[in-house]
């Protein structure tokens, strides 16, 4: 079953003839995702080549669903058109919008979000490098080879930090892996992932991945709490970040008191989530905890 | 990025926030002819240290003066003067005003609920964090729906709420829209006015403001922030870089503590080029020991990086003197490590590991 994507979704990717876009559609393919189609307005009415398959491109996100069927849109277009393309998605009732691009204005991503939500639609992103339902669907930038599929669920922040953790737990495997990306605001939160993997029958541990800066992994902590069931298992980067310097991610600072890795680790482990210090004593800690189930 | 007062100042006025008079001087010459032109023979200026921190007024960097003399004499005391580690080049001379009322007003993004947030209170002046503990009660916090923004009904439902008098709450009104000017046309995250003053003259005006701006559109290539280790880190994505200082600073406990020097995410698809960019500046930081980089290559390719560390010795000779752990996982790894293995530099160590990369670029900082 697994989480938010299956070998069931149909996908289209808007940018799909910009570089970023033919590549990673290239990538995609290769790695099963049923891409069906990509929206240009310039280049409605091209069929594009891909090793694996041709694909069609359409005029509009609502003409590619109308006759593809597509359910997730994956979006490639460069910054200052995202809103515009999230919108015209939006409104054309994809029920989920994967915002793969860097530097989107944080205003603008407030407003796509909030009409989003009224409408319907999940957002995961922007800035994140996507999902990927090992060996079933690929929906971003995530490399298919790094693990198969298997019983934790994983969501990040962070890109290559997920592609770390997938690669010290691939021994296990994934049944999805989340990055909801590293800006101020984004549209599906640890919150949103954690209560998708407590819902599915799949998933049998939970791996999270935060970082410094805000409150999320504190929001997060209280939620599982209250919800979730199946065990967690922590990371918090940055421990050794010093105060008032974004660590790359806009959203990853500390000021003051607040934000700290310290904090977020205190108050998921108050909430009975071990925490690994490294990527690799969590992923210790994982593997013991499956090991004693199995 | 924190802007200086009289940058916030500038800002404001550019979007009708009204402010008093003012002008920056960075000599005390051009303090007293500041305050020649601003006094025309009446009232008193303000001279205010300019500088990215708060507490000046405690530590002597706000003075009053009556007359352009005493303007050229208490900037003479200010500039140069040391606020908190930050030294005053500048100081805003503004004109003083007979203050009624202090209020507070500001507009900031609510990460958690992912739209905007307008808080008020009339009791301004103070430190809002402690009256927002204290007496929560006498902020008035406003969700803004970010496709709206302040218009007419939500400037008043703000006043409303905050409880400013009616003989006010239409200049106030009016001052909250055209923060949302600001906010909304400059891409700022937080405007705040404290205090936000009413004048014995009946006039509203932003006294104090910051506006920490942000470029966040602008793609940045090379994100570098220096820290005080000896142990230079080269990673790729902001996550996995972060991740490698806290394993570093680990691995450093065990090898008399040191520590990392810096936070270099060279990004996502970087280049050879971008590589060789950022090697040149972790190696030309005289604290740095050795070079710990670490790389999963997502859409960065190893190769490319392996080509990156290469290139960059060959170009930096032998000025390339400090040891580098290289530690490559992910797309096209195999190429990547033969490609070093080919090279065979003999400053570069390959590591299997991320923890056993920290490990040797820490025991390798330690023995230099």
């Amino acid at each position: 079953m697994a989480v938010f994507l299956t070998e069931q979704s149909k996908v289209i990717v808007q940018g799909m003839t910009g570089s970023e876009g033919t590549k990673h559609t290239t990538r995609m393919l290769a790695s099963g995702t049923d891409v069906v189609g990509g929206v240009n307005p310039r280049k409605a009415g091209e069929v594009v080549s891909f090793p694996t398959r041709d694909v069609p491109v359409f005029g509009t996100v609502e003409a590619a669903v109308r006759q593809t069927g597509a359910d997730v849109s994956v979006v490639f277009v460069p910054p200052a058109f995202t809103k515009d393309a999230v919108v015209e998605a939006v409104d054309a009732g994809v029920p989920l919008i994967v915002v793969i691009t860097e530097g989107v204005p944080v205003a603008d991503t407030a407003e796509f979000f909030t009409y989003a939500q009224a409408k319907g639609s999940r957002i995961i992103g922007p800035n994140c490098p996507g999902l990927i339902t090992p060996g079933r669907s690929n929906v971003g930038i995530i490399p298919a080879d790094i693990t198969g599929a298997g019983p934790i669920g994983l969501v990040s922040k962070s890109g290559t930090l997920t592609y770390q953790m997938m690669f010290e737990l691939s021994d296990y495997g994934f049944s999805t892996c989340i990055g909801i990306g590293g800006d101020p605001v984004i549209g599906t939160t640890h919150i949103d992932a954690l209560a998708a993997f407590e819902a599915d029958p799949e998933t049998e541990l939970i791996v999270m991945i935060g970082e410094i800066g805000g409150d999320a992994e504190e929001r997060a902590a209280a939620f599982i709490t209250e919800h979730v069931t199946k065990p967690v298992v922590g990371y918090v980067a940055g421990f050794t970040a010093p105060e008032g310097k974004t660590m790359g991610h806009a959203g990853a600072i500390v000021s003051g008191s607040s934000g700290t890795a310290q904090a977020k680790k205190d108050a998921l482990e108050a909430a009975g989530v071990r925490v690994g210090k490294t990527p690799s004593e969590t992923a210790a800690i994982a593997r013991s905890i499956l090991a004693a189930r199995h | 990025m924190d802007l200086f007062e009289y940058q916030a100042r500038d800002l404001f006025a550019a979007h009708e926030v009204p402010v008093l008079d003012g002008l920056v001087a960075t000599t005390p010459a051009e303090a007293r002819s500041a305050a020649e032109q601003l006094l025309r023979g009446a009232g008193l200026v303000v001279v205010k240290a300019q500088v990215k921190t708060g507490g000046r007024g405690k530590a002597g960097g706000v003075k009053l003066a009556r007359t352009p003399d005493e303007a050229e004499q208490v900037a003479a005391q200010i500039l140069g003067m040391d606020i908190k580690g930050h030294t005053v080049h500048r100081v805003l001379v503004a004109l003083g005003a007979d203050i009624d009322k202090e209020y507070y007003v500001s507009l900031l993004l609510d990460r958690a609920e992912r739209r905007y947030l307008a808080m008020a209170s009339v009791e301004g002046g103070m430190e809002i964090e402690q009256l927002a503990v204290e007496r929560p009660e006498a902020l008035a916090r406003i969700p803004v729906d970010p496709l709206v923004g302040i218009d007419e009904a939500k400037a008043d439902e703000i006043v409303a709420a905050a409880g400013f008098d009616e003989a006010v709450a239409p200049r106030v009104a009016q001052v909250l829209r055209r923060l949302w000017a600001v906010y909304d046309e400059e891409d700022a995250t937080l405007v705040e006015v404290n205090p936000l003053v009413l004048t014995t003259d009946g006039r509203v005006i932003a006294l104090d403001g910051k506006d920490p701006l942000e470029a966040r559109a602008k793609a940045k290539h090379l994100n570098y922030v220096k820290l005080d280790g000896q142990v230079g880190i080269i990673g790729n994505g902001a996550g996995l870089v972060m991740s490698t200082l806290d394993v570093v600073a680990y691995a450093g406990e065990a090898h008399g503590g040191v520590r990392p020097a810096n936070f270099l995410d060279i990004g996502g698809g970087a280049s050879a080029q971008v590589m060789a960019d950022g090697l040149d500046i972790i190696l030309s930081d005289p604290q740095v020991k050795a070079v710990f980089v670490n790389v999963f290559g997502g859409i960065t390719a190893c190769d490319e990086v392996a080509r990156g560390i290469v290139a960059a010795l060959e170009m930096l000779g032998d000025e390339a003197s400090k040891p580098l752990v290289v530690r490559l996982d992910g797309n096209n790894v195999a190429e990547g490590r033969a490609i070093l293995a080919a090279a065979a530099h003999p400053l570069v160590t390959l590591a299997e590991t991320m923890d056993g990369g920290a490990d040797a670029a820490a025991a390798l900082a330690a023995a230099a």
